[in-house]
């Protein structure tokens, strides 16, 4: 297993240039939380030319929806939930300065291209530890799209989020590799 | 005469909730106990780093009362239905929409359920999903599944050539997990459903989920055998936990059949993650 790397957030195109498929890594910073029905509407709204409710530039998203916190936590359990429903998205979101993605699952042909342009970066955490990842979480707050319940955006303070790089900048996939060195 | 038993709505809607907060914030013992063997024989270092993170997820859930996933699932109940009960005190079925309304409400559960057009969600996590049977006896058991989107759109249903025969059935459930990959969360549990309808193969499919991890068909060898084979190909596609690479794919392979129409072969897979949350009780 790679040595673990601790980053911090924003993500830089130097950050990006030196993570490489297969590492592991924990990031500290803040992040943003959006899935399905976030990324239409954020898609749409960059279409239509309107001022999107966050600025991308740096960012990274966290495909997630959380359960509602308990009174006296910051957030309920949190994981990621499968990137490639937001595949159709990501290269416009990319343009608009993105950086990171944190999910589960391949992606599509197109957005790895897109990474590899942007240099940017695709992270996979785990699936079905949600408990464990909201202890990550050290503040949560709603920044748009309130109505949306669960599939709100959210920015996140996080501390240690255990990630690991699935797609990097030189076209690198952990799946594909995955299936080459374990397959029988 | 047999004498009949009286079960009142507010029972039933009871005990739908608790079955329900249980299943979410309770790892259940034999998925724990696989999850200890999948660590022993995993080969990679990544795949066994993701196993103990879920034994570790398992623990903080069991201590907080937090749900195992945030993806709290699609609220499925089986029922058996005893024939000499009769149920009070209000509308079965609305008693355990109610329950499952509690639990997702006042359990702080995620409410993941929309119009499949406009995606709006209905708040409540409501409607349920129901399979009621009507069996002999006073009793009426209630299995509480909760079950994630993201194993059930990995999911397929398919109506085979006869001639396809058992071979063709265990390709056919290999190519549908290498298909999924990673998306399901593996390791996975493995539902096959042999016969029936084409919808009555899916139901099949999704109970051959509800039994205890790794245990064989007992009441057929050539499913028995056909589970065994079948887990021993998926977990040579080299997926692994996570899909980060690894030899442990699937925890189980389980497979259960009825007799079907001369002319098909139904064949349905259902897909449950590591988590393989579902609750039952006898009331």
């Amino acid at each position: 297993m790679n040595k673990t790397k601790r980053i911090e957030t924003p993500l830089t195109d130097d950050t990006c240039e030196n993570l490489r498929t297969g590492d592991v890594v924990l990031l500290s910073g803040h992040v943003f939380t959006g899935r399905d029905v976030a990324h239409r509407k954020l898609f749409e709204a960059s279409v239509r030319g309107e001022k999107l409710p966050i600025d991308l530039r740096g960012e990274t998203m966290f495909y997630a929806g959380p359960t509602p916190a308990m009174p006296g936590r910051v957030i309920g359990s949190i994981g990621p939930t499968t990137s490639s429903r937001m595949d159709q998205f990501t290269p416009r979101l990319l343009e608009l300065g993105m950086k990171g993605m944190i999910g589960k699952g391949k992606r599509s042909s197109e957005v790895r291209e897109a990474i590899k342009r942007h240099k940017a970066v695709y992270f996979g955490t785990m699936g079905g530890v949600a408990a464990l990842l909201s202890q990550c979480v050290k503040r949560a707050e709603v920044v748009a799209y309130d109505e949306l319940g669960p599939e709100a955006v959210m920015r996140l303070e996080i501390a240690e989020f255990p990630l690991v790089v699935v797609n990097d900048m030189e076209g690198n996939d952990l799946y594909e590799r995955a299936i080459k060195i374990y397959r029988l | 005469m047999a004498s009949v038993r009286e079960i009142s709505c507010k029972t039933i809607a009871a005990t739908v909730k608790q079955l329900f907060l249980e299943a979410n914030t309770v790892l259940e013992e034999d998925v724990f106990r696989a999850i200890d063997e999948a660590i022993v024989r995993e080969e990679s270092d990544l795949g066994r780093y993701s196993l103990e993170k879920i034994r570790e997820n398992a623990a903080i859930a069991r201590e907080f009362s937090a749900p195992l996933c945030q993806d709290t699932g699609l609220a499925l109940v089986f029922v058996e239905m005893g024939q000499d009960i009769h149920v009070v005190g209000g509308n079965f079925a609305e008693a355990i929409e109610e329950g499952v309304r509690e639990a997702y409400g006042e359990g702080f559960l995620r409410k993941s359920v929309c119009d499949p057009l406009s995606r709006n969600n209905t708040g409540d996590n409501t409607p349920a999903i129901i399979h009621t049977e009507i069996v002999e006896g006073d009793r009426i058991r209630i299995v509480a599944m909760p079950k994630g989107g993201g194993s059930e759109n990995m999911s397929t249903s398919a109506m085979l050539l006869p001639a396809a025969g058992i071979d063709g059935i265990k390709k056919h459930v290999v190519a549908a997990v290498a298909k999924a990959g990673p998306n399901p969360c593996p390791p996975v549990i493995v539902g096959v459903g042999i016969g029936g309808s084409i919808d009555e193969s899916m139901i099949l499919a999704k109970k051959a989920l509800l039994r205890t991890v790794g245990e064989r068909n007992q009441k057929d060898a050539r499913l028995s055998k056909l589970e065994q084979e079948t887990l021993e190909e998926i977990n040579r596609l080299g997926i692994g936990p996570q899909g980060y690479g690894g030899r442990i794919t699937a925890l189980a392979v389980h497979v259960e059949m009825m007799p079907c129409h001369i002319a098909s072969l139904p064949v349905a897979v259902n897909i449950q993650c590591h988590a393989a949350r579902h609750k039952e009780t006898i009331i």
